[in-house]
């Protein structure tokens, strides 16, 4: 399989599209946790708790009114190979927890990617809405909706004062965690990030990188997401966690319109070379990747690249890591071979486009 | 463990930093982490949101803290004790909300809003809230009716009482 159809076949559509903002705005992202009555959360499940599970919710989703909001595959992921299930977490549908949950998890997912629900997580069901772009709105109104027809099929564990009850009580109440993905170079090379994100931190949401170990951010990119989930209406939950990314653009884009005016020199520089050693090196590790893509990522968003297509820093942080290189690749790799790889894949997947560099 | 720089304050923020292949460790407290710059400080609020779960817990179960009168110390349905609760910071079943609650609660009003749901309520279960409050208004006015002998309304009262516990059935609790 050439790459270009390698990228059309097995890409959700969080990665190939677009949508408001997204020059900063990664992904919007909706999920939800509900858990049956009755039957122990997954942390005291025997076998025939996590069978009964996945047998309710599969015959659920199997129903007409579920169908109609959305066509659900359901594989469990004992059927999946290893391989399979990390390129599912690679493409943000499953936790890396649940990849390893193989006796007991199962995942349903739509065509298109946006929708998917992991069962046998931490809670019986977790529902994810994924959109690309600033939509924050829609992607609850769809996960509401789905959320709305399994509820009319299955005895959800709800208490009139906790609201929806979950295996941790940082998920109670509301069980919904919104969180978007953002882009924001110009706020770290301008040496506000910290100021900034320590500043939301103080409001009730929570911000972490994306890539990297613990404490490190790699390739500018941040999860902001809301950390309460009881006494709060999911509307006011929304609400909040977008006024504050609404903030956080506008920072975004005072900074890279300072960075030109007062640094083009330096900036151009910058993303020019970080062009020329994705189109050139013969070995790259998945930092370094991340690095570079977010240069050329800025690089296009500015009109300093052009040519090359603005979903690159999606598609490639995505098919670079190890379970997507091996598939591609048809075989496993020790990480010595995944950078020599993976510098290829990056050439081959910017020959896909007419590149001019201004 | 103290805080390496200060010397003074226990250690809180654990870290490994590699530069160039050169791996350091880093135990600071809070004030110091914050000192060492703004990347140390976002190390400690990454580190602080992953363990403050655990850190509350093991706070509510600290024997200076007087455990309410007649809570359970286990769920009689999945049978999880609250310290194992503590331990692992996840729940056994739903039942432990109830069974756990006189604990809970403040636990609640610390790592959230408020220990009371304002969100969505499912059209199903939320026929059932809605039934059982109605039940339990129904039930304090028939022991008004009796009380005051007016036994036609009880009656009355008596039997709304039957039609709906039977349409619910009559389920208490939770
Ligand atoms: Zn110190
Ligand atoms: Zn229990």
């Amino acid at each position: 399989m050439s790459l270009g159809e390698f990228l059309q076949h097995g890409m959700s559509q969080w990665i190939r599209g677009g949508g408001p903002d997204d020059d900063i705005i990664v992904t919007s992202r909706i999920r939800i946790a509900r858990n049956l009555q009755d039957i122990p959360f997954p942390v005291l499940q025997t076998d025939s708790h996590a069978d009964e599970v996945i047998h309710l919710v599969q015959q659920a989703l199997s129903n007409k009114s579920v169908q109609q909001i959305g066509r659900f595959e359901f594989v469990r992921c004992s059927d999946l190979s290893a391989l399979d299930r990390y390129m599912l977490v690679e493409k943000h549908l499953m936790s890396r927890d649940l990849a390893e949950q193989v006796k007991h998890g199962a995942i349903a997912l739509t065509d298109d990617e946006v929708m998917s629900i992991m069962v046998n997580e931490e809670d019986h069901l977790r529902i994810q809405c994924i959109m690309p772009g600033f939509r924050l709105a829609e992607a609850w109104q769809q996960a509401n909706r789905v959320d709305d027809a399994l509820e009319s099929l299955l005895p959800y564990a709800f208490h009139e004062r906790y609201g929806y009850l979950t295996a941790c009580p940082t998920n109670v109440g509301t069980g919904i965690r919104a969180s978007v993905m953002m882009h924001l170079p110009g706020l770290v090379l301008t040496g506000q990030i910290h100021r900034m994100l320590s500043a939301v931190s103080q409001v009730g949401l929570t911000v972490r990188g994306i890539y990297g170990e613990g404490s490190e951010s790699v390739g500018n990119l941040f999860q902001v997401s809301n950390q309460i989930t009881l006494g709060e209406t999911e509307e006011e939950i929304i609400g909040n966690l977008s006024s504050i990314v609404h903030q956080l653009i506008e920072h975004e884009r005072a900074a890279r319109r300072a960075l030109l005016s007062q640094n083009r020199g330096d900036l151009e520089d910058r993303v020019c070379r970080s062009f020329g050693i994705l189109a050139y090196a013969r070995k790259m590790d998945s930092k370094e990747t991340l690095q570079r893509l977010s240069d050329v990522r800025l690089g296009i968003d500015l009109g300093i690249i052009r040519g090359v297509s603005a979903s690159i820093l999606k598609e490639l942080m995505v098919v670079t890591q190890p379970a997507f290189l091996q598939k591609y690749f048809r075989e496993e790799l020790t990480p010595g071979e995944r950078d020599i790889r993976r510098a290829a894949l990056i050439r081959e997947r910017l020959r896909l486009d007419d590149t001019e560099v201004h | 463990m103290l805080c390496q720089q200060c010397k003074q304050r226990p250690a809180t923020v654990h870290f490994t930093k590699i530069v160039s292949g050169e791996k350091s460790e880093y135990h600071l407290c809070e004030q110091c982490a914050q000192e060492k710059g703004d990347f140390f400080a976002k190390a400690a609020q990454a580190f602080n949101f992953n363990h403050l779960l655990s850190g509350l817990l093991n706070m509510e179960s600290s024997p200076g803290v007087p455990v309410p009168a007649g809570a359970p110390v286990r769920c009689e349905t999945c049978g999880m004790s609250y310290t194992e609760f503590t331990q692992i910071g996840r729940f056994g079943c739903p039942d432990c909300y109830d069974s756990f609650s006189a604990r809970l609660d403040p636990l609640l009003r610390r790592i959230q809003s408020s220990e009371t749901h304002t969100g969505k309520v499912p059209l199903r279960a939320g026929e059932q809230v809605h039934a059982r409050k109605r039940l339990q208004q129904l039930r304090q006015e028939l022991q008004r009716a009796v009380a005051l002998e007016q036994f036609e309304q009880a009656a009355k009262l008596r039997d709304e009482i039957r039609r709906l516990e039977s349409q619910f059935g009559g389920e208490e609790g939770r």
